[in-house]
């Protein structure tokens, strides 16, 4: 278990708005290893959105060095880039992105209509069986808009699995949810992680970081702690806790 | 990415809007249908005055006095007596690429039978005449050489003629009429052959030997007309050129006279008629592609609505790996599939619609197989052009701000 997802070194980014360049990350050096459950935390302005968003691929540091699952991601160009996101990372979003006006089913296949390697029988199967992961089974069918909250977001949990990622990314994820869907929400990702998948969240919530096994709070641009959670919490416990409702099964 | 999960990609984002994908397609609809029904009308027009034009008899000359200037005043051809019945003798020994001739005296007056009378016109013409002009007879029998020479008061009449003073089913062969109080005998009634392409009757005729309208009718020496028609409808210009240079040397005409008669034949009357019916054609073409154009503009303004209106699908597709040409591709795929279904749409529509337009006001239509054609391409590139530069917007987009787009 001590190989790494993620080494990031020295990285550096800059945003230049108008004749103001904006430091947004100065200097980030961390490590995650497969396995993990990581939270990165931080107030607005700290830098771990963008941080997310170099460990996603999705923008380029400005300077120092990234390796995702061993592959140096600094020298890629756009569609390199495209491709190592399809291949080796999933994304789950605060406000879920699903497309509108298709089915659970479709929307978790999206990523596999990207690689040209997997024939649709086989998308069809990888995304039935992403589905049947996060406990939706019975809801292929369904379209986002008949889905609550929680169920839609188990959908984007589906859609970041279906191409086996290194690692999976979530940026607020329980961030539009009440407190007992996030609780379902990180049960999952509890689940995910016992596994074996690597899984990094973004959070500025103190209590959903406390799901995860380590926490990496950001400020400033920089990383200024780093500390494994000595007691993490079981969401499975917690619902247990929890007054039933009648709102979900 | 391989093409067919780009068309399904495209297929589903146009399936999830469906009523707006058939109306951005309406715009491609109606375009390619008007043009294909604008220029099936056009051409059927066109090709209705061929084949009516023809249907008088294709390889027809005609020559006419010039119209005659009498101080400044133009008196109209009528009045000309410039043309005799050596003219008709000449251009028979003259001219080889000729076939018939027939010289044509015209009157008309009230024809009058019992207590029906009919304001028509009496011509008086040769034998040939029947032949230059494609006319038969229906029943009775046409009128003979020594009627000719003898003047003999005789007739045929046209269906018209026959309707009115007799009757609609009356075979009066062998009764008699009166035309300017002269007695003809009806020895014959002639086919049907309805209107001309001018709306003129030519049922509405009755014919007589020529030297008894000279003679009886009109007291005159001269004729008004002389018909002839060419060997072969490609022999008509030289036939033409034949005729000019008898009459020519006939009428004494010296090296830079003008010309003291008209010579006008059918073909260049189908020609002229060709001609104006192509601009009428391009005329209605030049409309109907522009609302085509307006139809493409309407695919580029929906495309550009959907690009922003996507803006975070498409961050999210990108994040999940699509990478810019795959969006490109995804974009000018749905642009491309609205053009072209809506073309096909249209293809249907417009030979459909043309066609009942045929049917319900009975106009001649033609469809041509180039409008099809050619209207199916332009959409299809329309669809291309217009869809690219929406397409490029959303490729160009940046994930990080396109997922976080509100």
């Amino acid at each position: 278990m001590n190989k790494s997802i993620i080494e990031v070194d020295a990285l550096v980014k800059d945003f230049h708005v108008g004749e103001v360049t904006v430091h947004a990350l100065k200097g980030v050096s961390l490590k995650i290893e497969a396995g993990e459950f990581v939270a990165i935390m931080g107030a607005s302005g700290s830098g771990k959105s963008t941080m997310l968003n170099i460990l996603g691929c999705l923008d380029k540091p400005s300077s120092g060095n990234y390796y995702l699952d061993s592959v140096p991601v600094a020298g890629l160009n756009k569609n390199e880039l495209a491709e190592l996101r399809n291949h080796k990372l999933g994304f789950v979003f605060q406000s879920y992105n699903l497309l509108s006006r298709t089915s659970a089913l479709e929307n978790v296949e999206l990523p596999l209509f990207y690689n040209k390697d997997v024939r649709p029988k086989e998308r069809r199967e990888r995304a039935v069986a992403a589905l049947e992961a996060v406990g939706l089974a019975d809801r292929m069918k369904h379209m986002p808009n008949q889905l609550s909250g929680g169920q839609q977001q188990r959908v984007a949990i589906a859609r970041s699995l279906v191409n086996d990622p290194v690692v999976i990314l979530a940026d607020e994820a329980t961030g539009n949810l009440d407190t007992r869907t996030s609780y379902e929400i990180m049960a999952l990702f509890q689940e995910l992680n016992e596994k074996g998948k690597t899984i990094v969240f973004v959070t500025h919530e103190p209590d959903i970081a406390r799901f995860t096994k380590r926490n990496l709070i950001f400020r400033d641009g920089k990383l200024i702690r780093e500390l494994t959670v000595a007691d993490q919490y079981s969401a499975r416990e917690l619902l247990k806790s929890m007054p039933p409702t009648n709102d979900y099964d | 990415m391989n093409y067919s999960n780009l068309f399904r990609i495209a297929l589903n984002a146009l399936t999830r809007n469906k009523f707006r994908s058939f109306l951005t397609m309406l715009g491609v609809i109606i375009g390619v249908a008007s043009v294909i029904a604008m220029l099936g009308i056009g051409q059927g027009s066109k090709k209705s005055i061929q084949d009516s034009v023809s249907g008088m008899g294709a390889n027809m000359i005609m020559v006419f006095p010039a119209s005659q200037q009498r101080g400044g005043v133009s008196l109209g051809n009528t009045t000309a007596k410039a043309l005799t019945l050596d003219d008709v003798k000449a251009v028979e020994a003259g001219c080889p690429s000729v076939q018939w001739v027939s010289p044509e005296v015209r009157g008309s007056g009230q024809a009058v039978v019992g207590n029906e009378n009919k304001p028509t016109t009496i011509y008086g013409v040769d034998l040939d005449y029947l032949n230059i002009k494609m006319i038969t007879v229906k029943s009775g029998r046409v009128f003979n050489e020594s009627e000719i020479k003898t003047s003999a008061k005789v007739c045929l009449l046209g269906k018209t003629v026959v309707t009115e003073l007799f009757g609609a089913n009356a075979d009066p062969v062998g009764s008699t009429i009166r035309f300017k109080n002269i007695p003809f005998r009806v020895i014959g009634i002639l086919s049907e052959k309805g209107q001309s392409q001018f709306g003129q009757d030519q049922d509405d005729v009755i014919l007589a030997p020529y030297t008894t309208i000279q003679k009886r009718v009109l007291a005159i020496t001269y004729i008004q007309g002389i018909y002839t028609s060419a060997i072969s409808e490609a022999a008509s210009p030289q036939a033409v050129t034949e005729i000019e240079a008898v009459l020519r040397t006939q009428h004494k005409l010296k090296e830079g006279d003008k010309n003291d008669f008209e010579v006008r034949s059918q073909e260049e009357l189908v020609s002229t008629f060709s001609s104006i019916s192509n601009v009428l054609t391009v005329l209605l073409g030049a409309i109907a592609g522009i609302s085509l154009l307006v139809g493409g503009i309407g695919i580029m303004n929906i495309m550009y609505v959907s690009v922003t209106e996507r803006t975070r699908e498409i961050g999210l597709r990108m994040s999940i790996g699509g990478k810019g040409a795959d969006i490109l591709m995804q974009f000018l795929t749905e642009s491309t599939l609205i053009s072209v279904v809506g073309g096909i749409l249209g293809i249907a529509l417009g030979i459909g619609s043309s066609m009942l337009l045929g049917k319900l006001m009975n106009w001649p239509i033609a469809i041509m197989p180039q409008a099809v054609i050619l209207s199916f391409l332009v959409c299809t590139v329309i669809g291309v052009f217009f869809g690219w530069y929406p397409a490029r917007k959303a490729a160009n987009l940046d994930p990080i701000d396109a997922l976080r787009y509100e």
